[in-house]
């Protein structure tokens, strides 16, 4: 019948596409590619464009184009001078900082020292998200128009490495405006900040509707060597998967992120367009409940398996990591021994445990469990890259040394509700991925790893409640030591303890996968951040 | 009839209300909205003093309360994640959903309703076969996969039309902007218009099919034949009219469906209609966006409700509702 010859039409139609499209599309849009505007498509929106409202790498990442910090990060991550031009520490508690001279705002007013120390105190208000920036009990002060002094309370050898996504604002320009406080949800009247934006960076905002478009015109006053060739950007947000890669495809877009891992060959099959991977700072880890005196989603009762040391160890050892990152991410993502990605922290003679089937059920029976348990694993299922496939392929492993997992995924919004402090960290076991904001092994340990109450003071991120005092030693140790090679050792040390004590399951570190048009020059930097000024169009 | 109507209103609002309740219940269950609204690094206490002062720790009733409250003053608070008032950038999303909707109800009108009556007329014929099996299409394959292929065939493949958005658009009055006066704005509106209307054709065809053949059967028509009255007058006339008063029904009814359904079509093709703000509030539990678009949705159906009451009694007098003599 006809309906059967359509659909079969259509069929054909769609598995041709990939060879045609290319040659029927470039003719089409050759015209827009001329005026070199990157039109830019992301899966989620830009919401407030307020730079202290979310911290969050996909704002900060796109606010980073048109605001700056005092120090800035280079394509492999390394911090080089932003606003500031230099700085000195004259001793451990106290840092002075060199300004860039010649600097202006998109608005045409100068920089000064005046608007570093505004930017301080507007980013330790209250409502600001971002106030982990700069130490509360810090004292900033004006030494003159281009230098600025900042004295300590206690010495902090990483006090500037967040700085690049703490963007300087415009004193004049907020008190103006009336935006000296920053945009927060509780706001019953948001400031211009929420929807304006003046900033020193390469690119200044033209036009912002949130969740529809966002244009970005090239800054000809930019005070910095100028690495791009675009008059502008255009980004939409474009939330369905096979749209984003579609519009990539037919030319509607230059650049698309993510690329869903099952559309990369496809991306790449096209004579136009390609796929640009590469491994992102983000480790996604298996985390256990070892706080509770008993799992209520166990079969075991009176005690907690988890507890045990081999049996994490069991668990970990019975998990095929190759596997996992074979079938489920296509090879695209980087196994890891360690809560932190190797760019970040390299301790080479720390190894995962091998994958040992037999091994984990020697440990499993040795620890009182012969026949295994069962237990309830938490996962979201639209937060990480095919995060519930990961689960469900760690369930089936798990199932082969006899411990029966019942997987409960989840939308993230249910997910963190569940599992966070709000939801009393419900949860046994799971899977959450984390990037050090400052790419500091501090703010892992911190986070994930030190002993934490039920109200979450501690590691707040620690969800299974993992605690070792000497850890909790380390870290505090860690956060004051100002020698870099001693820092480094005392890293080491904590891991050493947790990697030995199986306190985590770290699997992999995901994938960029940023989909681009041939003729499209861009840096994909591992913290994925998608910055404008090293994109060229040809 | 003025009794009727204002009864009507009654219950209207009595809808709303259940409606706005339901769903706000709902909202419970659909996640934490503090934890989207901040970074990894906020602390507990910070998260637990941002729940505090948005509210959240009130019963649900209070909430639903002051909801309401708010809501008769037209003020819906200010989204969680775009943090601007949530009235304005329904209002902004608006024209978008409503020409969406209002081109694809033609769309479907001007097609389906010429389709139906020659199906009607001309069972047997090859293109009344056709007709049919392609409306069998339309009903049977679900919104978002059509979209995926017109984009696919039209887009990717033929490059012929864009992939997603709106275009260009224009701004009238600045308040209302319409893609409606530029090409980029019109060859933007055509996929996502036939994808949204082709579920409503198929049904006006169908319905619209069933109602002739029915009607063609009875007396009046055959009267009218042995009239010796054209087959114009009698098909078109006397048919076609009386096949009408169901198709005004289902097509009132499904306008709201179109725009309250639209959120599937303006995901698939990213156009920034008040489906798609809906959607992406419910991925970041922007509970005053949902709230107001869920009242506006009800408001929406009952509106058309209301409406449709009306015009049943315009197109036949026996409806007529208390009894004038007739």
């Amino acid at each position: 019948m006809y309906r059967q010859s359509f659909l079969s039409r259509a069929a054909g139609a769609v598995a041709r596409a990939s060879l045609v499209a290319g040659a029927m599309t470039a003719a089409t849009f050759s015209a827009n590619a001329q005026d070199k505007t990157l039109r830019f498509a992301f899966q989620g929106t830009l919401n407030a464009l307020d730079p202290y409202s979310l911290n969050e790498t996909f704002t900060l990442g796109m606010l980073g184009n048109v605001y700056e910090g005092l120090t800035k990060r280079d394509k492999d991550l390394t911090i080089i001078p932003g606003l500031a031009e230099s700085w000195e520490t004259i001793d451990p508690l106290h840092w002075r900082f060199h300004l860039r001279q010649d600097v202006k705002f998109a608005n045409g007013n100068a920089f000064t020292a005046d608007d570093v120390v505004f930017s301080a105190e507007r980013v330790r208000a209250d409502g600001s998200d971002l106030k982990t920036r700069i130490p509360a009990d810090s004292v900033w002060t004006k030494v003159d128009d281009h230098t600025v002094d900042v004295e300590l309370k206690t010495p902090n050898p990483i006090l500037h490495y967040e700085w690049d996504t703490w963007y300087i604002m415009d004193k004049e320009w907020a008190e103006a405006e009336g935006a000296t406080k920053p945009v927060s949800a509780k706001d019953t009247n948001p400031g211009p900040s929420a929807y304006k934006a003046n900033g020193t960076g390469p690119f200044t905002i033209e036009s912002h509707e949130p969740g529809v478009k966002t244009i970005f015109k090239a800054n000809a006053d930019w005070w910095g060597t100028v690495e791009h060739n675009l008059d502008g950007v255009v980004f939409t947000p474009i939330a369905s998967d096979a749209t984003r890669v579609a519009a990539l495809l037919s030319g509607d877009v230059d650049l698309i992120e993510p690329v869903p891992v099952q559309d990369i060959d496809r991306v790449n099959s096209d004579p136009n367009t390609e796929a640009l991977t590469g491994p992102e700072l983000r480790v996604i880890h298996l985390g256990f409940n070892q706080i509770r005196d008993e799992l209520p989603t166990s079969d075991i009762k009176g005690k907690n398996p988890f507890k045990d040391p081999n049996v994490r160890k069991a668990i970990y050892q019975a998990i095929d990591i190759e596997a996992i990152d074979k079938r489920v991410m296509r090879d695209l993502a980087t196994p890891v021994p360690l809560l932190i990605a190797p760019q970040l922290f390299d301790a080479p003679d720390l190894k995962r445990w091998p994958y040992e089937v037999e091994a984990a059920k020697k440990l499993l029976s040795d620890a009182g469990y012969p026949d295994g348990f069962s237990v309830g694993m938490d996962c979201p299922n639209d937060r990480y890259v095919n995060d519930e496939q990961i689960c469900q392929a760690v369930v089936s492993m798990l199932a082969k040394v006899g411990v029966t997992v019942n997987l409960n995924a989840q939308p993230k919004a249910q997910y963190f509700a569940k599992v966070l402090a709000p939801g009393g960290y419900d949860t046994d076991f799971y899977l959450l991925g984390w990037t050090p904001g400052s790419f500091d092994s501090w703010n892992v340990l911190v986070s994930l790893a030190t002993c934490r109450d039920e109200t979450g003071k501690g590691g707040p991120f620690n969800l299974g409640g993992y605690c070792n005092p000497k850890v909790d030693e380390l870290a505090k140790q860690i956060v004051v030591e100002t020698d870099t090679a001693k820092r480094n050792e005392l890293i080491h040390q904590a891991y050493k303890i947790m990697l030995d004590e199986t306190s985590h399951i770290p699997l992999h570190q995901q994938s960029l996968a940023w989909g681009k048009r041939k003729n499209l020059a861009i840096v994909q930097r591992a913290d994925d951040q998608v910055l404008f000024y090293w994109a060229k169009l040809n | 009839m003025f009794a009727f109507a204002i009864r009507r209103l009654i219950q209207a609002a009595g809808v709303m209300l259940v409606v706005a309740l339901i769903s706000f219940l709902m909202f419970r269950f659909v996640g934490d909205p503090v934890n989207q609204l901040v970074g990894v690094d906020t602390t507990p206490e910070q998260r637990a003093q941002l729940r505090q002062d948005l509210g959240l720790n009130d019963p649900v009733h209070v909430q639903f309360a002051r909801f309401i409250g708010k809501a008769a003053r037209f003020d819906f608070g200010i989204s969680y994640q775009i943090k601007q008032p949530v009235a304005q950038l329904i209002a902004s999303r608006l024209p978008a959903t409503l020409e969406l909707s209002f081109v694809s109800a033609v769309f479907a009108l001007l097609v389906g309703l010429p389709m139906g009556v020659y199906t009607g007329l001309y069972r047997d014929t090859l293109l009344s076969r056709l007709f049919l099996a392609v409306s069998l299409v339309g009903i049977s394959l679900p919104t978002f996969l059509i979209g995926i292929l017109l984009i696919f065939i039209f887009s990717v493949n033929l490059g012929w039309l864009p992939s997603f958005g709106r275009g260009e658009t224009v701004s009238i009055g600045g308040f209302w902007t319409t893609g409606l006066l530029t090409r980029s704005g019109l060859v933007s509106l055509i996929l996502p218009a036939i994808t949204l209307g082709l579920f409503q054709m198929t049904l006006i065809m169908r319905l619209v099919r069933g109602e002739m053949l029915e009607v063609l059967r009875t007396d009046y028509i055959k009267f009218a034949r042995a009239r010796g009255l054209s087959r114009r007058a009698i098909n078109f006339g006397h048919a076609l009219k009386n096949t009408l008063v169901p198709v005004i029904t289902i097509t009132g009814l499904q306008i709201g469906s179109i725009i309250a359904f639209s959120i599937i079509t303006e995901t698939v093709f990213q156009w920034p209609g008040m489906g798609l703000l809906f959607l992406q509030a419910v991925q970041n539990v922007d509970i005053p966006i949902m709230a107001a678009y869920l009242l506006l949705i009800a408001f929406l159906f009952t509106l058309i409700n209301f409406i449709v009451d009306l015009l049943y009694v315009a197109v036949d007098p026996r409806i007529r509702l208390g009894g004038t003599a007739g």
